[in-house]
């Protein structure tokens, strides 16, 4: 694959945990790649399996889903109903052919500032094997 | 009303926080050619009083009906930038932040990338801003009430402020009497104040204080509902004792067959009790309570002919057919001060913890030299013809402390301070004791503590520096095997005592309030404040505050400090008898609901119930949301098949735009 490749990840983050723990590696000054863009979201449980379809549709090449440890939900138990339909919606993306690789769910607390630099460099560079993602982009449907 | 979006990008250079990784011309530039973007600015500090005037102005003369500030954290500056557009009359829900400095500009270095991050963060959130809908958010009554949980200094503290407030206070306290870890401690640093003297006054104002009501022995089983209205449930435990009969007399205590076997958790194990007790003299409530686990006739069924202490009692106050009792109540704010437990010394073996009656932790030690200790006072290892007094005394301090090896970085703060005063309490017991600390450093940061740590050194304690490596025995003696790290040499050193500097580590059960309050721990595993610098005692769940060591470790002053402040940040909510609840909550369109009840089963809350409406003649079923219930999760929307619940400002049709403006296919 191009080295020159820089993929273009979307990530969503629960408000709580994994919003607050980047936050802290930006206070904390960690450097991470800039190839990672966020959309908050109030809990994990928020993602709708859409997003992440529709993501790749529109020019992601990868696409994160992150939220607080299991069982430290601040609604009790959004991040369970994430961790039920990813794990679903994972097995059905490798099932259309997208990579594995493309595709990541993690669990990032409010203080695991050095945690979220470890998480997005492994998704952006699981994202840059992979390569760019045209699969599901709308202008490569010919009508 | 013509409602077509006239969007203000205001982007900020945070001094140069922002401005020197990212070119804030080029994002507002950018920023101007967006849909809908009718002004584009850039300033150096938005959250300002002439930044926010700013955007003020631009509402009024252009006519701006939604507005997006690129700068800090929305976690930071939401709240501050809503009530600038509320002042204007505009609805604050038309904001939406782009996050261009925690996690832009502070995170990279490469100028040209970190600019155009920026850009499509920017358009991602004019993208969302333009769909954005007014919120109206609701204000619910709050109960006049606080529940404290745990009967410390801090929760005493906390109790006795909102209570002289003239606020209702519940405070539960798991063990039999309130006072806390301060209450096991002989004098405090650097005063050398009776521990006892300056606490119990305050112990029994919180029990005769006509807005307190006090639940010892009991725990919090359960905490449902929102910030101004919390539904508690505490379990009283069974105490097998009739509080109103029980004089306090502890005739049962004497007369009981255990008196003297069991070791007693309040003097760190080194004093004996029954299994009737009072954990020290000055308890509050000054009431027996039989423990459940060892007491004959609760374990055995049988105790003698007759349980001894039902003889013993002239008031009938025992009473074995007691059992638990849940009391529930309402309340506004909850104030979590559950305090500490100390390192297990076991965990650091080379010390010989386990295996050496003569190596003791400081919390021991604390108990020997306190006058209503065990032993009086009187400082003497061992019991029996084994009994001696030591004449040669060597404290280690960060036994537990600023330790990778038992997983806690943090320094406990107190341990220095402690191990000097106890120093000082072993010389003046015993004046021909020699005593020695072994230390790494010494931090005597507080007021005081600098002039206490001189007064002690020049009353004869040796400091060395160096963390001793092993304790083993050699005869009688107890050897300690360290290197002066000043003076680089190795050194043996033969002592009688040995007694560990024990830091503060989280509880065990630091769990449990975890579960029941959605708390969050930081890396210490201590419970996480919102804000490390700005919101030191809130938490992440509105209305649930912290204090004292719970949050982290500190001395008795910095905990009755955040006690107070916890105190009155409860109070802030309770005088104002409103609070506001969330606006982002979610919402049923009927038109399309088919009223499967999937979200019914997914909410977390029971917020949503299934109604019947008319459509058109014909009764149909719908999902329909309890407002009050409702905490914006969001968890309904992602599951319903039909998108007819979504989540107000995180709405499918709000976010899609954004994913699209990152994909790059706007």
């Amino acid at each position: 694959m191009n080295e020159q490749f820089e993929p273009n990840v979307v990530a969503f983050l629960c408000n709580w945990c994994s919003y607050a723990g980047a936050d802290l590696a930006g206070t904390s000054r960690i450097q991470y790649p800039e190839n990672l863009n966020v959309i908050r979201v109030m809990c994990s449980g928020r993602v709708n399996p859409l997003f992440v379809m529709n993501a790749l549709q529109q020019g992601a090449d990868g696409v994160l889903i992150s939220g607080c440890h299991p069982g430290d939900c601040h609604y009790m138990e959004g991040n369970f109903y994430a961790r039920r339909r990813f794990t679903l919606m994972k097995e059905l993306l490798e099932y259309v052919g997208v990579e594995p690789g493309r595709f990541n769910m993690s669990w990032v607390s409010a203080s695991e500032g050095s945690k979220w630099k470890d998480v997005v460099q492994e998704v952006v560079e699981k994202a840059k094997e992979a390569g760019p993602f045209e699969q599901f982009r709308r202008n490569k449907i010919n009508w | 009303m013509n409602n077509k979006p006239k969007i203000g990008v205001y982007v900020c250079h945070c001094g140069i926080n922002i401005a020197k990784t990212v070119d804030v011309d080029a994002v507002t530039e950018f920023a101007s050619h967006l849909p809908n973007v009718k002004v584009a600015r850039n300033y150096s500090y938005m959250c300002s009083d002439p930044g926010q005037l700013l955007i003020r102005e631009d509402i009024k003369k252009e006519g701006l009906n939604r507005v997006v500030v690129a700068s800090c954290s929305p976690r930071m500056h939401e709240l501050t930038f809503r009530k600038t557009l509320a002042e204007t009359g505009l609805n604050p829900y038309y904001l939406e932040m782009a996050n261009i400095r925690e996690q832009c500009s502070w995170v990279h270095e490469d100028r040209d990338r970190a600019t155009s991050k920026a850009k499509k963060l920017v358009a991602s959130a004019v993208s969302k801003v333009r769909l954005l809908e007014p919120l109206q958010e609701k204000e619910v009554d709050v109960e006049p009430a606080t529940l404290i949980i745990g009967g410390g200094i801090a929760g005493i503290q906390a109790a006795l402020d909102i209570a002289e407030a003239g606020f209702k206070v519940y405070l539960v306290e798991k063990t039999p009497s309130i006072g806390g870890r301060m209450s096991q401690l002989d004098k405090t640093f650097p005063t050398l104040d009776c521990s006892a003297c300056i606490l119990t006054p305050k112990m029994v104002d919180v029990a005769g204080h006509p807005n307190i009501e006090l639940f010892t022995y009991s725990q919090v089983e359960d905490v449902s509902g929102y910030v101004g209205n919390f539904d508690v449930k505490v379990r009283r435990k069974a105490r097998y004792v009739d509080m109103d009969k029980c004089t306090g007399c502890g005739a049962c205590a004497q007369e009981c067959r255990l008196a003297g076997r069991i070791p007693n958790d309040f003097d760190a194990g080194i004093g004996k009790r029954g299994a009737i007790y009072l954990p020290f003299p000055q308890a509050v409530p000054a009431k027996y309570t039989i423990d459940s686990t060892r007491c004959l006739f609760l374990t055995r069924g049988k105790c003698g002919k007759s349980p001894k202490c039902v003889d013993a009692c002239a008031a009938g106050a025992i009473n074995f057919e007691q059992k638990d009792e849940i009391v529930e109540f309402k309340v506004g704010a909850i104030i979590v001060a559950t305090g500490f437990d100390v390192f297990d010394a076991s965990r650091k073996p080379e010390y010989g913890y386990n295996d050496y009656e003569n190596v003791i932790t400081a919390l021991e030690l604390e108990r020997l030299v306190s006058a209503s200790g065990p032993t009086g006072g009187n400082i003497v290892i061992g019991t029996g013809d084994n009994a001696f007094v030591p004449k040669e005394v060597a404290f280690i301090s960060c036994v537990g402390s600023r330790d990778k090896s038992v997983g806690n970085e943090y320094c406990s703060r107190v341990c220095c301070m402690y191990t000097a005063k106890l120093a000082h309490l072993v010389k003046e017991k015993l004046p021909e004791a020699n005593v020695r600390v072994y230390y790494m450093d010494v931090r005597a940061f507080g007021k005081g503590f600098e002039e206490f740590y001189d007064r002690v050194r020049r009353e004869g304690v040796r400091y060395i520096r160096g963390n001793p490596s092993e304790v083993f025995k050699r005869g009688d003696k107890l050897v300690i095997k360290a290197e002066n790290t000043l003076t680089s040499t190795p050194l043996e050193d033969e002592v009688d005592l040995v007694v560990l500097a024990v830091g503060l580590e989280p509880r065990k059960d630091a769990r449990e309030i975890i579960d029941l309050l959605r708390l969050s721990q930081s890396a210490d595993r201590f419970y996480l404040e919102a804000h490390p610098k700005l919101a030191p005692v809130n938490t992440a769940t509105d209305g649930v505050f912290l204090a004292g060591v719970a949050q982290g470790p500190k001395d008795i002053p910095d905990t009755v400090a955040q006690a107070k402040g916890a105190a009155s940040s409860a109070l802030v909510l309770l005088s104002s008898g409103k609070v506001k609840i969330g606006a982002q909550i979610s919402s049923v369109n009927e038109a399309t609901c088919r009223g499967c009840g999937f979200c019914v089963e997914i909410c977390p809350y029971g917020a949503i119930e299934l109604v019947t409406v008319n459509r058109m003649g014909h009764p149909v079923s719908v999902a329909r949301v309890n407002e009050a219930l409702c905490k914006g999760c969001g968890a309904c929307a992602a599951g319903c098949l039909s998108g007819s619940i979504q989540q107000k400002s995180f709405m499918d049709r709000q976010i899609l735009p954004q994913i699209a403006a990152l994909g790059g296919m706007r």
